[in-house]
Parts: C-alpha cells; structure tokens; sequence
C-alpha cells in the first residue's frame, strides 16, 4: 500500500514536472522573440466581417471574444441540428437494414458501406460542390414554394415578420440558410448517420430471438413487439456508443474550415493569424470542444443510466 | 482541420524549442545543407507554383533560390514548404522554415508582434476586386423577363465598373489575411455592406467564386491577374475593378532576432535589385566580371571583402546573378507572361520604387 502511494507521487511529480518545463520554456521562447502572448487580444477589434453570425449581432467593430461568440454559436446551430437528424436517419437506416423487404435492407446496406468508408473531408467538398455548382444565381433563383428561394447564395424563406426579396446582389430579408451551413450539415448528417444505423442494428439484434417469438406469440404486432419489447432492451446497448457518434459528430464540425463555414475553429484561425497568439488560440479551440464534448458525455451518462437494466448498475 | 494540425505541431515545437536556436540560422542552415523556404502552397502562378516537373518557379522562389545561391554557391540548394496563409507565420517562429516568401504584405502590427522581422519588399502590390462581366448592378426585381435578356445581350454594358457599386455583394475572400481586414475597412468606409464567404485554401476559395458562389472575389491585384490568367474557365469573362483600395508591400520574412541572417537574406534581395540597375544579367555577367568599373569588381568579389562581412562567399552576388538572374530577369519570367506589367515594381531610374542602398 505504501509503495503505491510512493509511485502516484513520483508519477504526478514527474507530469508536473513536464508540464512546468513546457510552461516555463514557452514563455521563454515567445519573450526572446518578442512574440506577443496573454488573452489581451480578444477584446480588441477583430476588424473582419463574418458571414453567417446566427443570434448574435456582429460587425468588423466588434471584438474578438464577440467574434469567437459567433463561432462558437456557429458550432453549436451545426452540431446540434446534427446529432438531432442523425439520430433520426441513424434509427431509419438500421430499421431499414433488418427489414424483412429485401430492396429496402439492401439499400440501406450500401448506403451504410458507401458512406462509412468515404472520408468525411471528402464528402463535404462533394455536397458543397453539388450545392454551389447546380444551384442558379440569385437572379434565376428557383421558387419550390412561394416565397422560398432557392439559389447559389443558399435557400432563403420566410419567417413571421419578413419576407425575403431580391434586391441588388442577394435576397434581403427572412431567413437564409447557407451553402455552406448546408453542405456541412447534411454531410456530418449522412456521415454520422451510417455509424448509428450500424449501432442500432447492433443493438436491436442483441435482444434474444426468444424475445421477440415470446412478443408476437402474446399477439403483439410486428411494431408494437418493436417498440415494447425490442427497443427498451436494445437502447442500452445503443446509448454507449451513441455517445461516441454524438462527440465525433461535434468534434468533425470543425472540417467546417474546408468549406467556409465560420464555425469557432475557422473564426479562431483567423484571430490567430491576425493577431499571431497561436498559442491562446488553440487553447481555446481546445478549451471549448472538451466543454462541448464533456457535456455531451454528461447528459449522455445521465440517459445511459435511466435506460440501464436496473440492478445491475455498476 | 488540415491547419489545425499544422498549427498544433508548429505550437508543440515552439513549445519544446529550445536547444534548436541556441546556434543561428545561417550555422544551421550550412549544417542541413538547404534553405528551408516557406512559399504560398496554393500555387500562385508566377510568384509561386510547381511547374509541368514539379520543379517551383516564380518571384517568390526566386528569393529563397538567390539566398541559396549566396550561402551555398548553388541555387538549387532549397526545399520548399508550401503554406496556407493561416500556417505562415507560425511556421516561421517555430522554426519550420528559414525564410517566408510568400507574398506576405508587410505591416507594423506582423513586424512587432509576430516576432519576425521583413527584409524588404520584393513586389508592390495593392488590393483590388474582380467581378465577373455578366454581373450587373442593379439587378433590381427578381428576374423579369426583359431584364435577363438584356443582360445576355449587352455584357458589356451595364456592368460592374466600379468597387463602389458593389453594396450587398457576397464577396469570397481567403481567411488570415490584411485583405479580409482592409475589404471590412473599404466597405464600412464607403458605408456599405457585404457577405464574405471565407475559404482557407486558394483553389476552394477561387472555385466557390468561378462556380458563382459570391459575387466578388478579392485578394491583392497580383493575385488577382494570376488567378484570372491560370485558372479561370474563361478569363475574358472576368474583370479587375479600377479601385485599388490598399497599399500592399509583398517581402519576404525572417524570424526576429537573428541579425545575421536578416542580413543576408535582405541583401540577396538588393543584390537582385542592385545588379538589374547596375545592368548585370545572367548572361553577361562572366563578361562584365572582367570589367574595370569598381563597382562591378565589388559586386562580383574580385575586390573588397562584402561576403566575408555578410559571412557568406565572396562571390555571393556574383552566384546570386549568374544563377537566379536580377530582378528585372526574374520578373519578365514568372510574371511577364501572365500579363503583368512592371509599374511601380520598375527601378526607381525608371520611375518604380525598387531601390537598393549601394553594395559597398
């Protein structure tokens, strides 16, 4: 017992240690040659414009930190419509895969294998290309519905207290959802989805087989056998990896950078190139997806320990 | 996420950089054998690009290639890393590469607080906006009818012809750059407004603006005739507004605080600029070499001690001019072919600012 404590304390020294020499040699470093370093920086004027800034109010007067605010703001709209649609195609997808209509299972299968072993990066070059390439000028804009206008500067519709209308270069007025925002968030959607039709079909497959007889055998239909029996077995299976799918889709909205999308890790490269502190911008990069992932991992714990089989809580 | 990598790999090392620069960058240098020289990696023609070989060519090169030349003897003696606007810096401080050369506007706030130091300017340039012809200014109403027609007919007229005209355009625009910062600048100046669309790498950000994504696009007008000439569809469909709306002095870049190599990197440049005005070429400079002007024996290291002081070759700049060329072959190159024209990238005897102070 004594010995293990001996070695936790040299352990932790020794990281301490590291840490510290990091520390130290990095203030060195940035003071030998001049490089400027602290968190001053965010409230001075950004100077940029960023292009979708959602709730938050921003102009090229506006401070930093306000600008990362958009980012971050930026990050949460994609990441949380995201895991939101995913879930529900994911559900669909694995549904699909153990459907006993041989067209549809076979369809949902090749979505799963194409999808799933294309890189990511890859697919959102591919749906912002198909988005900006196909899609008209705002002046030949389509009108799938009245009022709506779909075009090359994104789809724009109406809401209670504006109407869009061309003016000028670009529609003015309603709501606009962008290319960009599009493209990232079908792609991160798609992608993401493939992995949680595999978790689902994992998981509903994992309840015994006499379950499921045992279910139609007292005369529940195929659905209700499903939705009683199958799925309150099946989610705890489901719940932990779903986890991970949730965090990898957070985390992979940073590829957001490739396609112009200003989530915080563009609006932070930029801050950092402007103003050189690479060091205070990563950290922040950092900071904010273990926030974001933490939390994610937090509420899902929390549902993972409603759904558990009770009494065998560990 | 390319970057971010870059990034935290160029933070680790300034983190764990310690012993590597105890030695300066010109020991260093001689010691691996090659310049390490950070150039644009999203091929700019004429500044920066691989040609057909793969072999770099262009302005930029040409400097890191001159360097190589005074410290080595040989111009060839350079590897390349090619950088996104976002990495440059930070592959600069930590080490990464020996010089930055690509063109990279020299402002007060990156020579003070980036620690690095310019040495020079080897191109002026300025910001300008390039619009596609068909666009229009007013586009008023959605579509009528008459409206699309006469835009077929007529491209010339009505078009865009000024910046001033482009209020409410999306304009697509390369992040990290003193361009994003002076197009905010310009617009909120001239009370308008614009929707950037920010894209990190140079065929992304020109392709989201040919496939009519924004309407304008905007980056220095080097970059812009570049771009036009090298990778438009159809260039003739493409105008460069009149208005130049920055000053944008392009030079290369060395880390702060390492005299010796900040000179000679600067007076690589001016040898360039020093040998086109002195009229020495690559092709004659064997003959001039036995010339009895003392300047010219200066230059070449026949006489005096110039290298030595720099602590390089006496030949420097005689390898410099014999292997890479002045300045003047330089441009007519790499950027004569892509239309452009010296203007204010001219020897100051011929009404331009390139001006060297006198090697001697």
């Amino acid at each position: 017992m004594k010995r293990g404590w001996f070695y936790q304390a040299a352990l932790l020294a020794a990281a301490g240690l590291v840490l510290w020499f990091f520390i130290s040699n990095t203030q060195h470093n940035l003071e030998t040659r001049k490089i400027a370093s602290g968190f001053g920086f965010l409230w001075r004027e950004a100077g940029f414009e960023i292009g979708e800034t959602g709730a938050i109010a921003f102009g090229a007067a506006d401070s930093y930190l306000r600008a990362l605010g958009v980012g971050l703001w930026n990050t949460f709209r994609v990441a949380a419509v995201g895991v939101v649609l995913a879930t529900i195609l994911g559900t669909l997808v694995g549904l699909a895969r153990l459907s006993p209509n041989w067209l549809l299972s076979r369809i949902a299968a090749g979505y799963v294998e194409t999808i799933r072993n294309v890189p990511l990066l890859v697919q959102l070059f591919f749906w912002y290309a198909i988005i900006s390439e196909n899609l008209p000028d705002p002046a030949e804009a389509l009108q799938p519905l009245a009022g709506v206008f779909l075009s090359n500067r994104g789809i724009a519709f109406p809401t209670p207290w504006s109407t869009p209308a061309l003016s000028g270069f670009n529609f003015v007025g309603g709501a606009v959802l962008s290319p960009e925002f599009a493209a990232l968030l079908v792609g991160l959607v798609m992608y993401t989805a493939a992995f949680i039709g595999e978790i689902v079909r994992a998981g509903i497959l994992s309840v015994g087989r006499g379950q499921v007889d045992a279910a139609h055998s007292m005369g529940l239909t195929r659905r209700a056998a499903l939705r009683f029996v199958v799925l309150p077995q099946a989610l705890r299976l489901i719940v932990p990896p779903l986890t991970s799918q949730y965090l990898n889709l957070a985390k992979n909205s940073s590829l957001a950078v490739a396609i112009g999308y200003p989530d915080l890790v563009s609006i932070a490269n930029t801050a950092m190139n402007q103003t050189g502190q690479a060091i205070e911008g990563v950290a922040i990069i950092m900071a904010v997806f273990l926030s974001i992932s933490l939390s994610i991992s937090a509420f899902m714990n929390w549902y993972n320990r409603r759904v558990a089989l009770k009494g065998l809580r560990r | 996420m390319k970057t971010s990598i870059a990034v935290a790999v160029a933070v680790l090392a300034i983190l764990g950089a310690g012993a590597a620069h105890a030695q300066g960058t010109l020991e260093a240098v001689q010691k691996k054998g090659f310049v390490q020289c950070g150039v644009n990696g999203g091929a700019v023609a004429g500044f920066s690009a691989p040609d057909s070989q793969g072999v770099w060519k262009g302005l930029d090169v040409d400097l890191c290639r001159a360097v190589a030349a005074a410290v080595f003897g040989d111009a060839n003696k350079v590897r390349y890393t090619g950088l996104t606007a976002q990495q440059r810096f930070t592959a600069l401080q930590s080490g990464e590469v020996d010089i930055l050369s690509r063109n990279t506007t020299w402002t007060i706030t990156r020579d003070t607080s980036l620690g690095l130091n310019f040495v020079g300017v080897n191109f002026y340039d300025g910001q300008g906006f390039m619009v596609p012809t068909k666009m229009r200014a007013k586009g008023g109403k959605p579509a009528a009818k008459a409206d699309k027609k006469g835009a077929a007919k007529g491209a010339a007229q009505g078009g865009i012809t000024s910046a001033k005209q482009l209020n409410g355009a999306t304009v697509c625009v390369q992040p990290g750059t003193t361009t994003e910062l002076n197009l905010s600048d310009y617009f909120r100046a001239n009370g308008m407004t614009f929707k950037p669309v920010v894209i990190e790498t140079l065929p992304e950000v020109l392709n989201a603006y040919f496939s009519g994504r924004c309407d304008v696009f905007t980056t220095d007008v080097s970059g812009l005739v570049s771009s036009r000439a090298s990778r438009a569809p159809k260039p003739e469909e493409h105008i460069i507004l009149p208005e130049v709306i920055s000053k944008e002095p392009l030079g290369p870049a060395v880390r702060h605080g390492d005299d010796r190599w900040f000179d000679i990197v600067k007076w690589s440049l001016f040898a360039t600029i020093e040998a086109e005005e002195m009229d020495l070429t690559s092709k004659n400079i064997d003959q001039k070499a036995s010339s009895k002007d003392p300047s010219v024996q200066r230059f070449v290291g026949a006489t005096g001690d110039i290298g030595k002081m720099l602590g390089v070759d006496n030949k420097w700049a005689y390898n410099i001019v014999k292997q890479v060329g002045n300045y003047g072959e330089s441009f007519d190159a790499h950027l004569k072919p892509l239309g452009f024209t010296r203007g204010l990238n001219n020897l100051w005897t011929k009404g331009g600012l390139m001006y060297a102070p006198p090697i001697r």
